[in-house]
């Protein structure tokens, strides 16, 4: 009993048939081979799994693939943009941002709404928007700094 | 060329991490790969009466259901460190089968893998598997498992000890408290950690049956390690047929160190179906079967004079090993922890002992810090607790006990009172650093002025002493370690003068793809582009034992460093016979050789081309230039610091509010500032975390009640703040690069620094002790009842 979805990842677009129990994280990581997503938790918790859904992050371990049907989805492998890495992606490397890298992508694409959102976001509230992801590695101190570093490069 | 050691270059590792492209375990996909799910016992004590799995079995996309007698044949896991009772009796060993056949001892335990085309199939598979438990009476705290009315986790072994440990002198000790002006005794639950590596742990098995071979993919910290045990120990296949790789692991802790059942129950399924299988935990399995940490049930004493000259200290710890024993488990509480009762104190009586207890709970080991960080508790506690009986100042207090400075070199090493002897130690040039980084004196002030206005503000201290590098192998084998503790490399360079180098460390986070690059990139006098590091394949790399204990740079770096100076040795010989010079004339600098005095020369790249292409080249001597160097350190190395930490806390709510905290930290010399100060911040999240927030909970059935992120609070981004991390500089004697460790500093001083705060901040009502963790209801009844 598998439904038919159309869903556009990163600008390409994709029909594929899905069971209905599909998780949208699974159906990314193992349909499309986009493993870039993680999965850290069974709870909504952790944030490893964040994506774009049509603009706004979603943690894709809580969302059907089937309920995407129609939608544009953007993943950490659609960020940097004719191998330019995006302000995000620049600031995590260049202030240490990460560690052992798992929960990178999940909290790049928190990050990307909150700078969307709030351009010029103050220390606090860039610790407010990542309190739905998890980082065990980097005691969040250099996430901060990383995303300060994008937020100023994208309002140079 | 710009020198790079001591410099923050950017990782190298990091471009496939922030683009997606980094490749975990669980990211890779084999052709007809297949999906493993593992039933686990939802009982913490329980005899598994009967087991059907024939629906399982038959339901389509099944390909088989493994059990308990399945394996019955096969041995347990193994123990890789023995310690006996202190009557010279052996520790008790209970087998810890890969799955359980008769009786099930811990929640999670496991009861059976279902192995089926998707993970999907497996798990409803699982669900047609019949079991019947008879449960049984379960005991989860190690003091009441001792009691003799306790139930037994193993017939074997009764009143549940697995050993007794004691370390120090006992009459000196006893003396010293008989001459003590003031005792000050502390009763402490330095209570259980579940590690919460963000990947959950992942394996896959391969079996190539043309060539008999097997590949297991494993989320591990040690790959080496995993197939010697495997295969030795476990399953008793040649370890030359076997290949272990751990490609990209999202973050250890600890908790991937160990062998677990999952690594060779998918190597036996893959043979078994003909087929890859993967397994990956989902988190709530992380939750109750990655090893936990810590969960000591400790009586502490302090003999002290009135002057403030600590006398003697001493200990007795029951230590919670859980329902078997894993890979560490029962070094952790002994040789990593009260072989540092010292601390940074120049005490002259020292003794303890530790009762080493099994409970119907997941099995405890290593979680960073390991043993460490109950050691360090405990002495900052008793310090604290000392110096405000005696109305002194406790940075002062500190101070007064210090071990005088020593570097290991003009002056010798310090020798402990609990076996283990100090490389080389600065510890109040760390403490006043950090007073004057934090103001004290203002500081004070500003809390004096605070309390008058009713605001509950505390200053906690934190000086400590951790052991990194455990070594050398003759001397932990002496202590009952089952395994060396060295450290490999290969140096390869390559005709062009590019330079591979395999190690045996492994890197989960911690960088080693770029501070290693470093540290060859200088000494050959090459660029960082030009080094590649390797790590995590054994087909590849040589026989290594891996990353915990914050090794990697102080054994492996120091291998690979041993390997360059071969490598500079017989790049000598060869620049010698090309400059027609003799050896000693030449001088290395700078990637390349020069004739001392004049401006003949010759490049690095020029002399490794002539050792593959060796037309003219030295009589007799091997052409190619590649070493492979195994380093067995002298000691283990010493870091310590001095941390500080300003916390608030409201009087209404018991709420705690981190306000500042300063580090102080000395792990020798530096390769890379900007990983050593990540590696700070993050123990000290974890450190931090295990004061205020986290706690694993048993119910006294065993069941779990944290059993996830909703339970189980981890840090969040805005439960921290900004750290000020600052360090002193005393090198190692002992190893090539000067280095100590920097892994796990933060979780072993930041626990007791948050504590001591928040204590000072609620001194003015009478509090002196807190049980951990200081949740604010915790914290609020404590004032309630200081109230009342």
């Amino acid at each position: 009993m598998e439904v038919p979805i159309k869903v556009t990842v990163n600008g390409v677009a994709y029909e594929r048939t899905v069971e209905p129990r599909l998780l949208l994280v699974n159906f990314l990581r193992d349909v499309l081979d986009l493993t870039g997503t993680h999965v850290g938790c069974d709870t909504s918790s952790c944030g490893a799994c964040t994506i774009l859904l049509n603009g706004k992050a979603v943690k894709s371990c809580t969302l059907l693939a089937v309920q995407v049907n129609g939608a544009e989805i953007t993943t950490i492998e659609g960020l940097a943009k004719n191998g330019e890495l995006h302000p995000l992606q620049e600031g995590f490397w260049q202030e240490h941002g990460l560690q052992c890298g798992f929960c990178t992508p999940g909290m790049i694409m928190a990050a990307y709404q909150l700078l969307e959102e709030n351009p010029n976001p103050s220390e606090a509230e860039i610790r407010h928007a990542l309190e739905g992801n998890y980082c065990r590695c980097t005691g969040y101190h250099n996430i901060v700094k990383s995303i300060q570093y994008a937020a100023k490069k994208l309002n140079a | 060329m710009a020198k790079l050691i001591g410099e923050a270059v950017r990782r190298v590792e990091d471009r496939r991490f922030i683009t997606g492209q980094g490749k975990y375990t669980d990211d890779i996909k084999l052709p007809g790969m297949v999906y493993a799910y593992i039933i686990r016992s939802p009982h913490a004590h329980a005899r598994i009466k009967r087991i059907n799995v024939s629906a399982a079995k038959a339901m389509p996309g099944v390909l088989d259901v493994i059990t308990g007698e399945d394996v019955k044949e096969i041995n347990g896991l193994p123990c890789g460190w023995q310690v006996n009772f202190r009557n010279g009796d052996t520790m008790k060993e209970p087998k810890h089968p890969l799955l359980v056949a008769d009786k099930v001892r811990h929640v999670g335990d496991n009861v059976a893998m279902v192995i089926a085309e998707t993970r999907e199939i497996a798990k409803d598979a699982a669900e047609k598997v019949e079991i019947e438990y008879e449960v049984l009476d379960a005991v989860v705290n190690p003091k009441d498992a001792v009691r003799d009315d306790a139930p037994l986790v193993h017939e074997e072994a009764p009143r549940n000890l697995a050993f007794d440990w004691e370390i120090g002198d006992k009459a000196k000790t006893d003396e010293a408290f008989e001459n003590a002006d003031v005792v000050v005794s502390l009763d402490i639950r330095n209570h259980r950690l579940i590690p919460n590596a963000i990947e959950p742990r992942s394996a896959i098995g391969v079996y190539d049956a043309a060539g008999d071979k097997y590949t297991l993919y494993t989320s591990s910290q040690n790959p080496h390690l995993i197939r010697l045990l495997m295969c030795a120990f476990v399953l008793g296949i040649p370890e030359h047929k076997v290949r272990v790789i751990s490609p990209d692991v999202g973050g250890g802790f600890g908790s991937k160190i160990f062998h677990y059942a999952e690594e060779a129950l998918v190597t036996i399924a893959a043979k078994r179906v003909g087929r890859p299988v993967k397994w990956t935990a989902e988190r709530s399995e992380s939750f109750m079967t990655d090893c936990h940490g810590r969960d000591h049930v400790t009586h502490a004493e302090l003999a002290v004079r009135k002057d403030g000259k600590v006398l003697g200290l001493r200990i007795q710890t029951y230590a919670n090993l859980g329902a078997y024993l894993s890979t560490f488990s029962t070094a952790v509480p002994t040789y990593l922890y009260g072989t540092l009762w010292q601390g940074v104190y120049d005490t002259p009586a020292i003794y303890g002992e530790v009762y080493g207890v099994f409970t119907h709970t997941t099995p405890v080991d290593a979680y960073r810090g390991a043993g460490r960080p109950e050691s360090t508790y405990l002495l900052e506690r008793l310090m604290d607790t000392a110096a405000r009986k005696l109305g002194m100042d406790p940075a002062e207090f500190r101070r007064k006990n210090f071990i005088p400075p020593f570097d290991g070199v003009q002056q010798p090493g310090y020798q402990t009172q609990v076996a283990l002897q100090y490389d080389s130690g600065n510890y109040e040039a760390a403490l006043n650093k950090a007073l004057e980084l934090i103001d004290y004196q203002g500081l004070r002030k500003q809390q004096e002025e605070a309390r008058k206005k009713g605001r509950y503000i505390g200053i906690g201290f934190s000086t400590y002493i951790e052991a990194c590098g455990i070594a050398p192998s003759a001397v932990v084998g002496a202590l009952g370690a089952r395994a060396g503790l060295y450290e490999s490399s290969i140096v390869r360079v390559q005709p062009t003068g590019k330079v591979t180098v395999y190690t045996g460390s492994h890197a989960h986070g911690q960088g080693h793809e770029t501070t290693f690059a470093q540290i060859v990139a200088d000494t050959l006098g090459v660029a960082l582009e030009d080094v590649e590091v390797v790590h995590g394949d054994t087909e590849s790399v040589p026989f290594g034992m891996g990353t915990y204990g914050s090794r990697s740079l102080a054994v492996g770096g120091s291998a690979l460093r041993k390997g360059l100076d071969k490598i500079i040795e017989k790049g000598t010989k060869i620049a010698a016979h090309l400059l027609e010079a003799a050896e000693e004339d030449l001088q290395f600098a700078n990637g390349e050789w020069t004739v001392k005095g004049t401006d003949r020369k010759i490049s690095f790249g020029e002399v490794a081309l002539a050792a593959y292409v060796p037309h003219n080249y030295p009589e007799g001597l091997e052409p190619g230039l590649e070493f492979s160097t195994f380093y067995d350190p002298a000691n283990f190395t010493f870091p310590f610091g001095a941390h500080i930490a300003v916390v608030e806390v409201d009087p209404d709510t018991g709420k705690v509010t981190l306000l500042r905290y300063v580090a102080v930290d000395d792990v020798g010399n530096v390769i890379n500032p900007m990983i050593v100060d990540g590696q700070v911040h993050g123990g000290l999240a974890q450190g931090i975390a295990q004061a205020l927030w986290e706690e694993a909970v048993y119910d006294e059935d065993g069941q779990l009640i944290t059993g996830s992120f909703l339970e189980y609070a981890i840090p969040r981004a805005d439960d921290l703040i900004a750290f000020e991390v600052d360090r002193t500089v005393t090198p190692c004697p002992h190893n090539p690069l000067g280095v100590k460790g920097a892994g796990e500093t933060g979780t072993i001083a930041s626990t007791p620094a948050i504590v001591n705060a928040v204590v000072d901040a609620l001194s003015p009502l009478g509090i002196t002790d807190l049980p951990m963790p200081l949740t604010p209801s915790r914290v609020w009844a404590a004032i309630q009842q200081a109230k009342a």
